[in-house]
């Protein structure tokens, strides 16, 4: 099985040119990396080549890497019913970056398009539609980036004096809790960090990084990794009501 | 008298509709009675499921699947478990493989159940609805005696399921299966030749088995198009291998044979269930792996190391190898699929959920085009929507 995904990995990369920039077979399954710019020629490729055929596109997902230059993959899922395989095409896009929509080439990306356009703020160029999709009608800010809060920025409830739905910032009753359950024992397993160092460190640059900004009350992004927290507006408190704290819609 | 002009007419239909299936809100522009474009509006029901899940251990995620499509928890459950399980490299025992065989087909008669009638209900019939929730009921205590909830299961877990079958509940089964197809008899007494059924059915919407591979369909949608595709026969997961059964194929695509798939799908299932009670093996449900699954509670009581295996898993919960893993399942409503990214910690880092459901509603505004505003509702019955799953 993964020898004729290795083969046809080969074979797409091979065909593509200078448009893939790697191929690779893991779990028994291949993913192919192309270019930003090319993602619609080598999905036409994909999808009329007779030995791909994958006239099926499954899904479209977004990817958040914040520390990275590019920090979005968009990772798209195909299938092919004639062949019955899958391949995994992914495209590193940057924040100020527009990537070509796949929808000319299969309908149902519109809709996933816009999904992660609404969740992550990639951009899609020529997507005729490209409005939000799934969160509120005026809604600011990207949910899915790692540097937006779980919580968010605003809440909505009735208010019974003035008989409407009203938009309020969040305000939390209790402190929003991120177990970090990483016991120094784990140190062990990865042989970068000395045993219980990330522990002793990682207060340490956590008292020093906010130091600018006041005590924000919300981590960031549960993940503990050290310069995950990204310069980014959310590093503003979030119930902090007045502030400009919604972040800038691209 | 100069000719009139009508002007076309926008009208919104929901987000409070009872033939929309939960919060849907649609824009349609109206030339008469005829639809000229629909603009589906969604995500008022979107619950962030998948930003939650980044934020829970892989045992906690668990639950967020059987909220997702809230008529079929345990197919989602189960794609959610397959991804992590090929990350991890785990072998499920093979008794824990035919119970998620069988909790999956009794998932889909139970999926079934629930939008066949739903959709008479659409066009008009009201009585198949209460025979069918008669049947759901004695299901979901199935699911009760399994896992302690009617709906929200979270059975499955990675290495097998959370508990083996408690005792008489396989007779219980292979009684209910035993009355089962006279009762989809009845219920197709009342709807397949029904002339008001067909009259508002045949010939609605049919599409082309290239159309529906364009846009994405899967499940009993894209086999009524005429594509013999089910990820049960095609890339089978559980034990789908060793189990016997047929997959209907429509003809015309159209809302119609969408329903006698579904129809037709529920008998295989009640065969498939039958299989699996008569096959259905000896040995541990889950898998042994203490890393992964949590020991009995019996054995906690004397055992030290079964103690420490048990706070740690509820508490910090496992890691996942840092790697990607995308596993899909034949929902009843088509192929679900769960991308999952780990980072190598105890949480995923992300979790995307391809719904079936999604893909079908957006090809609303090619179904209904040219439709009567009548059909629009049949339509979106046919497509089996639930917006748990699509707004996420």
């Amino acid at each position: 099985m993964s020898d004729s995904l290795r083969e046809l990995g080969e074979y797409i990369a091979g065909a593509l040119g200078p448009a893939v920039i790697g191929t690779s077979v893991s779990l028994g399954e291949l993913t192919v990396e192309v270019r930003p710019g090319d993602v619609v020629k080598a999905s036409k490729f994909l999808r009329d080549d007779p030995n791909c055929l994958f006239k099926m596109l499954i899904d479209i997902a977004g990817v958040d890497y914040p520390e990275r230059e590019k920090r979005f993959d968009v990772v798209y899922h195909l299938l092919s019913l004639k062949k019955n395989h899958r391949v995994r095409v992914r495209a590193k896009v940057g924040e100020e970056e527009a990537i070509p929509s796949v929808d000319s080439i299969w309908p149902a990306a519109q809709w996933f398009e816009r999904e992660a356009y609404d969740m992550y703020g990639i951009y899609f160029s020529d997507n005729p539609d490209l409005r939000r999709i799934l969160t509120d009608y005026g809604f600011e800010g990207h949910p899915f980036r790692k540097d937006f809060p779980l919580t968010g920025y605003i809440e909505v409830r009735y208010d019974e004096s003035q008989k409407r739905v009203i938009y309020e910032p969040v305000e939390l009753r209790q402190e929003f809790r991120s177990f970090d359950f990483l016991s120094p024992w784990e140190g062990m397993l990865q042989p970068r960090v000395l045993p219980g160092d990330e522990k002793a460190t990682a207060p340490m640059t956590a008292a020093v990084a906010p130091a600018p900004a006041p005590g924000p009350k919300n981590p960031a992004p549960a993940n503990p990794a050290p310069g995950a927290a990204s310069p980014s507006p959310t590093a503003n408190p979030t119930n902090n009501p007045g502030a400009s704290s919604a972040p800038k819609a691209p | 008298m100069a000719e009139m002009q009508i002007k076309p007419m926008t009208m919104n239909f929901g987000p409070q509709h009872p033939a929309a299936h939960g919060v849907l809100r649609m824009v349609m522009e109206m030339d008469g009675e005829v639809v000229r474009r629909v603009d589906p509006h969604i995500g008022l029901l979107h619950r962030g499921t998948e930003k939650l899940i980044e934020y829970k251990t892989y045992l906690q995620a668990i639950p967020y699947f059987d909220r997702l499509d809230y008529v079929s928890p345990m197919c989602q459950e189960h794609a959610f478990v397959l991804a992590v399980e090929k990350l991890m490299g785990l072998e499920v025992p093979e008794r824990g493989l035919y119970i998620r065989t069988m909790f999956d087909e009794i998932t889909r008669i139970l999926n079934h159940l629930l939008n066949v009638p739903a959709y008479a209900m659409d066009v008009g019939a009201v009585t198949p609805f209460l025979w069918a929730f008669e049947e759901r009921e004695l299901l979901m205590e199935f699911y009760e005696r399994v896992s302690g909830a009617r709906l929200h299961a979270a059975y499955y877990r990675p290495g097998g399921v959370h508990a083996d079958l408690p005792a008489g509940i396989l007779d219980d089964i292979w009684a209910w299966t035993e009355r089962f197809p006279k009762v989809l008899q009845d219920l197709e007494g009342l709807l397949t030749e029904n002339r008001i059924f067909k009259q508002r059915l045949v010939d609605i919407a049919p599409v082309s088995a290239e159309d529906a591979i364009a846009w994405g369909f899967t499940g009993p949608v894209i086999r009524a198009s005429g594509v013999a595709w089910d990820l049960r026969k095609s890339q089978p997961y559980a034990a789908y291998d060793k189990v016997q059964f047929g997959i209907p194929v429509g003809k015309n695509g159209d809302c119609y044979d969408r329903y006698l798939i579904r129809v037709e799908e529920m008998k295989q299932s009640n065969e498939i269930i039958r299989q699996c009670v008569k096959a259905m093996p000896g040995g541990p449900a889950s898998s042994v792996d203490r890393k992964v699954a949590p020991p009995k509670r019996g054995e906690m009581k004397h055992s030290m190391e079964a103690l420490i295996h048990h706070f740690k898993l509820y508490t910090e919960g496992f890691h996942v190898p840092e790697g990607e893993a995308y596993a899909a399942v034949e929902a009843p409503k088509g192929e679900f699929g769960v991308y999952l990214v780990s980072d190598g910690t105890n949480r995923p880092y992300r979790c995307k959920i391809r719904a079936p459901g999604f893909p079908h509603l957006a090809a609303m505004d090619f179904l209904c085009k040219g439709y009567m505003l009548a059909d629009s509702v049949a339509i979106l019955g046919s497509l089996d929507i639930v917006f748990g799953e699509i707004d996420r």
